[in-house]
């Protein structure tokens, strides 16, 4: 029954409620905020969407630029090798051998592509151990649009892959130097499919694969600093190349004979489409369309520059006249020698790095090879091997962080790169990645030479070479320049 | 008449002036090949990747006609005056006599096929 409390509670309540709904701005409040209520959580998502939109173009937008880039440098590499490499070692033969030994470079392009698809690149890039890659990437399964962000974050793994292939070309076309004039293209093609697999790959790994032995940039143990391949590719090469003119012995007729170059024209067209073409090779290891790639860039041409220079310049000490030869040459060994060094030193480096390396690789040319009398035909080993060696060890002198800081410490902040920097260690690093280079080069040439010539014979015949390997091994002539009509 | 053959070995920038001349003088058929030789000049060093290589064989001009006898002595004049420069290595002229001349066309012989 109501009692006198409950009654004022009541007629209290019934105050209050009045007074709340006879309050019409109150009341105009709440309804307002109860009808926009769905709006503000709409803006709130809104925002959120368009951040994360515009957050999507603009990786998208990065990724295109990284992804053309990679592309166009990917096609450059390709372009070193055809035509590049292939006028600058056909000019320097003897005429009888032009196709010969161009024919050995263009295989390349067939032949190693095949063996990277199928299995070469997954022994390079594919995790494994320190050594070699597993199979994980045979027939390039998983290789596809998306990227490896092991290796970069910004490009599909198939561009990456495409890529490294062009390097998987060109190194074994290099070798080619050294045993021009009398390698049976058969034995020849046989060799390098070997040793794609048994040197190249393994050393790829190490240097560039996630978790080989050497690799700088994924905390290798023994991380060689080695940007765009001066070890995986000139001192594997290089010194290969030099094996394999041991291994073959000299030419018909060398020294005595003379064997000048039956056109210096085609040379330094091919000599200037390896140093344009270089550009992909060193500044698209920075393997993004960045700040990075333009420093390797500007090192790499400042680094041709000088070492043009530098040996043209001795032969103009030498001999009292600069050659076009020696300068073209020159060029070439300043490409190699800054090859490691390029995403790591200043532009003023490189100039010395080129300048060096010019006057080395002339000196090994002219001096070194006469001296111990072994006939590396087109310098290979003069020019890749010793340059490959000098400027891996010279990375070890200039590498700056400022430029590149590879090493960090546990907060993130840069580490001294190279020995001017104050980091002496990393010159140790770099002699063990130089090391095991050579002996990786030494070790399975001379095995897989073995191999090849105890089953398909590795020299041509001398009357094969006296004839020429464009008639002896393709059937052809290169310059068919016709007697009748 | 007898007929006789003139190979004049010149310098290779002279070959025009002596054909210009030979044409001139009524010389009407000749054969010009390109030679490489050496007399008494010395050859020249050329080098390349840092090896010395000494070229010696030099390149000339051999001019070759058959002549009737008749005009021999102003054709040579005319090679020695339009070729020589007074340096080694101006060249030599050869002379021999020729069996016979056959002109392919028409089987003319002797002279008339000159």
């Amino acid at each position: 029954m109501p009692t006198k409390n409950s009654n004022l509670l009541y007629a209290a309540h019934k105050k209050l409620t009045a007074k709340v709904f006879m309050n019409k701005g109150w009341l105009k409040l709440c309804l307002l905020l109860l009808l926009l209520s769905p709006a503000f959580a709409h803006a709130a998502t809104d925002v959120d969407t368009r951040l994360q939109a515009l957050e999507t173009a603009t990786k998208s937008a990065q990724s295109a630029g990284d992804n053309a880039w990679m592309l166009t440098c990917a096609a450059l590499v390709l372009l070193m090798t055809g035509p590049g490499l292939a006028l600058f070692y056909g000019g320097l033969v003897r005429k009888k051998n032009v196709l010969g030994t161009m024919m050995q470079s263009f295989a390349m392009m067939a032949v190693i592509t095949v063996l990277w698809g199928l299995i070469s690149f997954s022994f390079s890039f594919a995790p494994g151990n320190s050594l070699i890659g597993g199979l994980q990437n045979a027939f390039l399964h998983g290789v596809g649009a998306a990227p490896d962000p092991d290796y970069s974050s910004t490009i599909p793994s198939q561009t990456f892959m495409i890529y490294q292939l062009m390097f998987a070309i060109i190194t074994p076309a290099l070798i080619s130097g050294a045993f021009a004039e009398r390698m049976k293209f058969s034995a020849m093609t046989v060799f390098m499919i070997l040793w794609s697999i048994v040197v190249y790959s393994p050393m790829a790994h190490m240097v560039w694969g996630k978790g080989g032995l050497l690799n700088a940039a994924l905390g290798g143990s023994f991380p060689t600093l080695d940007f765009a391949g001066g070890t995986v590719v000139h001192i594997t090469s290089g010194v290969s190349a030099l094996v394999c003119a041991l291994y073959l012995g000299k030419r018909v007729g060398y020294p005595k004979e003379p064997m000048p170059p039956h056109s210096v024209v085609l040379s330094f067209i091919g000599a200037c489409l390896l140093w344009v073409g270089w550009f992909g090779f060193n500044a698209g290891s920075a393997l993004a369309a960045s700040s990075l790639a333009t420093s390797a860039f500007v090192a790499t041409h400042f680094a041709a520059a000088t070492a043009a220079i530098g040996w043209a310049g001795a032969e103009w000490v030498r001999h009292g006249k600069p050659s076009t030869l020696g300068a073209i040459s020159g060029s070439v060994a300043g490409l190699v020698a800054i090859t490691p060094a390029a995403g790591f030193v200043t532009p003023m480096s490189a100039l010395v790095i080129g300048l060096m390396a010019g006057v080395v690789c002339y000196l090994m040319v002219a001096f070194v090879k006469a001296r111990f009398g072994y006939d590396d035909s087109l310098d290979a080993f003069g020019v890749h091997g010793a340059g490959g060696t000098l400027g891996a060890l010279l990375t070890g002198v200039f590498a700056s962080s400022a430029v590149n800081p590879i090493f960090k410490d546990g907060q993130g902040n840069a580490l001294p790169s190279g020995l001017l920097e104050g980091n002496a260690h990393q010159l140790l690093n770099q002699c063990v990645g130089i090391g095991i280079a050579w002996a990786i080069a030494i070790v399975g040439t001379l095995v897989i030479l073995k191999i090849v010539d105890v089953t398909v014979g590795l020299r041509v015949s001398e009357e094969h070479e006296v004839q020429g390997l464009d008639v002896s091994q393709h059937g052809e002539d290169g310059y068919y320049w016709e007697a009748t009509a | 008449m007898t007929m006789t053959k003139i190979e004049a070995i010149i310098q290779t920038s002279k070959l025009e002036e002596v054909k210009s001349a030979l044409q001139q003088i009524g010389v009407e058929g000749m054969t010009v090949v390109e030679v490489r030789g050496h007399g008494r000049q010395k050859g020249h060093a050329e080098f390349y990747r840092g090896r010395e290589y000494t070229v010696d064989l030099i390149p000339k001009i051999k001019l070759e006609t058959v002549l009737p006898e008749n005009m021999v002595d102003l054709t040579i004049q005319t090679i020695i005056e339009t070729a020589a420069t007074g340096q080694i290595g101006d060249g030599k002229i050869f002379l021999s006599k020729v069996a016979d001349a056959i002109r392919i066309r028409n089987q003319d012989r002797g002279v008339n096929a000159l």
